[in-house]
């Protein structure tokens, strides 16, 4: 794709979005912002997986941090002003981020992975066996948060729209950050780093700090994400940390392609939808209540048949067009 | 200590366990000269510019690089301060162009990383010295090619094209020269005779008729410690070195 139509294809899906409640019902409205809730969390770990090569497998921790600060900060009587209850949130699931980053970078490839993991399930296992956090029963948000500016409440997120275009705003504002920095000269150290870390080491690059700045900033998002995940439901419980989330969200962004922001964006969409979509009991009866098996498999198959992801799907159309048009 | 002595490894000792890589290897980079270190394989050259390039940290002794000791400073460290080197393997960034690879590699000196909200290539003074060091490396025609597709020759000169873009003061080159063809070869060695001027080298090199073409001096290591150091003449004709690597003739 060219510059001009990847921005098209961007700007298209924001007014998509932006469109939407138009159309929808209270049931759709729900699930999209869920999805784009998800489409953030998936940014976030773009910024690791696909632009900096560093396989976190514990992301949900950071989710699942930045959820549980959105509910346990909430006064219980008063509705929290959004002015320091969000950056409060997203800078507990950073600082974790910073924490984890700084002694989980110090392996490499697999063990990274796995110690990612192990830091995520400790992050778990302190919210479902203890008091902190409610334990397995999870708590609940006595009042949503709000944005109240000389009197006049601006933002609301007690009703399904304020909350439906606010975390489209925050998807956008992201969006927009992270396009923004994966060009930058940090951006572009970050994909050097990918491609050959000796190297970069060699020109005079202290990668571990660039990886670590990585790091704390996808936390960071990622607790956006939470907290907004966290906000939208007014209820939080720890499998919002499990392993499951950390690999769904791993899924989304390979199913979507790795390596470009659309990628995230495209991944988020296509696992939620598919996932609505085996989950559905009109269109497979009674055996809707096995759709892990159905979202499994097509899984599989579309990241066999597609190493490239979703968003090299026009690439390979064109390429077999050109084919075709040269055997004639 | 002479003012042009750009780069100076002192006592330089590595173990692995039992085994001695590099003995109380010491040396001298000043800048004019080309230093070339032959040896058999396993004689210790690798690890000796792995020390001196901060990759690998020396069990004894002392690097010292423009007359500060650096002994124990990383090696983005050092290469800031001045000191580029080349890999035996390509290490280039296979998926970036030309011009990319150079690009990044010139950033390391204007780093600036807070600076988010800027594209990478409003930074002119990392793309100036992207153009000249690949213009300089004889890459000037092949800026957007992709850097994977290069030809094997291409894509040393683009090791020592990314090497220039950090305006080093030292070059540590491991094998520029391994797997060209003749013209190639040629090329490259007339490369490193004008890079000469400017900066001091350490080049390690397999290619015999090339060493003592362009080095002023070279030092033997065999098994990690130092059998003979001198001009080509010195060396060609020490009674040891032709016993222990040149094969006596």
């Amino acid at each position: 794709m060219t510059d001009r139509s990847r921005i098209v294809f961007v700007a298209l899906c924001g007014l998509a979005l932006a469109a939407y409640p138009l159309a929808a019902g209270a049931f759709g409205l729900d699930l999209v912002t869920k999805i784009m809730v998800y489409a953030i969390f998936a940014l976030s770990l773009e910024l690791l997986v696909g632009a900096t090569g560093l396989v976190c497998f514990g992301h949900a921790a950071f989710f699942g941090i930045g959820a549980y600060a959105a509910l346990l900060l909430s006064p219980s009587s008063d509705a929290a002003s959004l002015l320091w209850l969000l950056p409060a949130s997203v800078g507990a699931a950073a600082l974790f981020a910073l924490m984890m980053g700084a002694l989980s970078l110090r392996t490499q490839g697999v063990y990274f992975i796995m110690v990612t993991l192990a830091f995520a399930q400790m992050a778990y296992y302190v919210v479902h066996d203890t008091p902190l956090g409610g334990g397995s029963d999870g708590i609940y948000l006595s009042a949503k948060p709000v944005l109240v500016i000389a009197g006049l409440r601006l933002i609301d997120l007690d009703q399904a729209l304020p909350i439906y275009f606010f975390t489209l705003a925050c998807l956008v504002a992201v969006f927009g950050f992270l396009a923004l920095l994966l060009r930058s000269r940090f951006g572009r150290a970050l994909a050097g780093i990918k491609a050959n870390e000796q190297r970069m080491r060699a020109t005079g690059f202290s990668t571990y700090p660039y990886k670590l700045a990585a790091f704390v900033i996808s936390g960071g998002i990622a607790g956006l994400a939470g907290f907004l995940f966290g906000v939208k439901d007014g209820y939080v419980n720890p499998e919002l940390m499990s392993w499951h989330l950390s690999g769904a969200v791993l899924i989304m962004i390979i199913l979507g392609g790795l390596g470009h922001l659309r990628g995230a964006l495209i991944g988020a969409f296509a696992f939620a939808l598919l996932q609505e979509f085996f989950k559905s009991e009109l269109i497979f009866g009674g055996f809707a209540k096995h759709w892990h098996l159905g979202l499994g498999l097509t899984i599989i198959a579309s990241v066999a048949l597609l190493p490239h992801g979703l968003v090299g799907l026009p690439a390979r159309w064109r390429a077999r067009r050109q084919g075709r048009k040269a055997a004639l | 200590m002479s003012q042009d002595i750009l780069l100076r490894g002192i006592g330089i000792t590595r173990r692995w366990g039992g085994l001695v890589a590099v003995d109380q290897v010491s040396i001298a980079l000043t800048r004019g000269e080309v230093h070339a270190v032959i040896g058999t394989n396993g004689a210790g050259k690798s690890t000796l510019i792995n020390i001196l390039s901060g990759e690998t940290p020396p069990s004894a002794g002392q690097v010292e690089l423009l007359g500060q000791d650096v002994t124990r400073w990383s090696q983005p460290r050092r290469a800031r301060a001045g000191l580029g080197r080349s890999y035996q393997r390509n290490t280039i960034y296979p998926g970036f162009t030309v011009f990319e690879n150079c690009r990044l590699a010139a950033q390391a000196r204007h780093q600036q990383p807070w600076a988010w909200w800027q594209s990478a290539q409003a930074c002119e003074a990392s793309q100036a010295a992207a153009h000249s060091s690949a213009q300089r490396a004889g890459l000037g025609d092949a800026l957007d090619r992709v850097a994977g597709a290069l030809s094997h020759g291409q894509k040393r000169q683009l090791e020592i094209a990314m090497c220039l873009a950090t305006a080093p003061e030292v070059l540590l080159l491991d094998e520029p020269l391994a797997g060209m063809g003749a013209e190639e070869t040629e090329r490259m060695l007339a490369l490193l005779a004008e890079l000469k001027a400017s900066h001091a080298m350490l080049l390690v090199e397999h290619d015999m008729d090339a060493v003592f073409r362009i080095a002023d001096l070279i030092t033997v290591m065999v098994n990690g410690t130092v059998i003979a150091t001198g001009t080509p003449d010195v060396v060609r004709n020490h009674a040891e070195v032709q016993i222990a690597y040149l094969g006596q003739q």
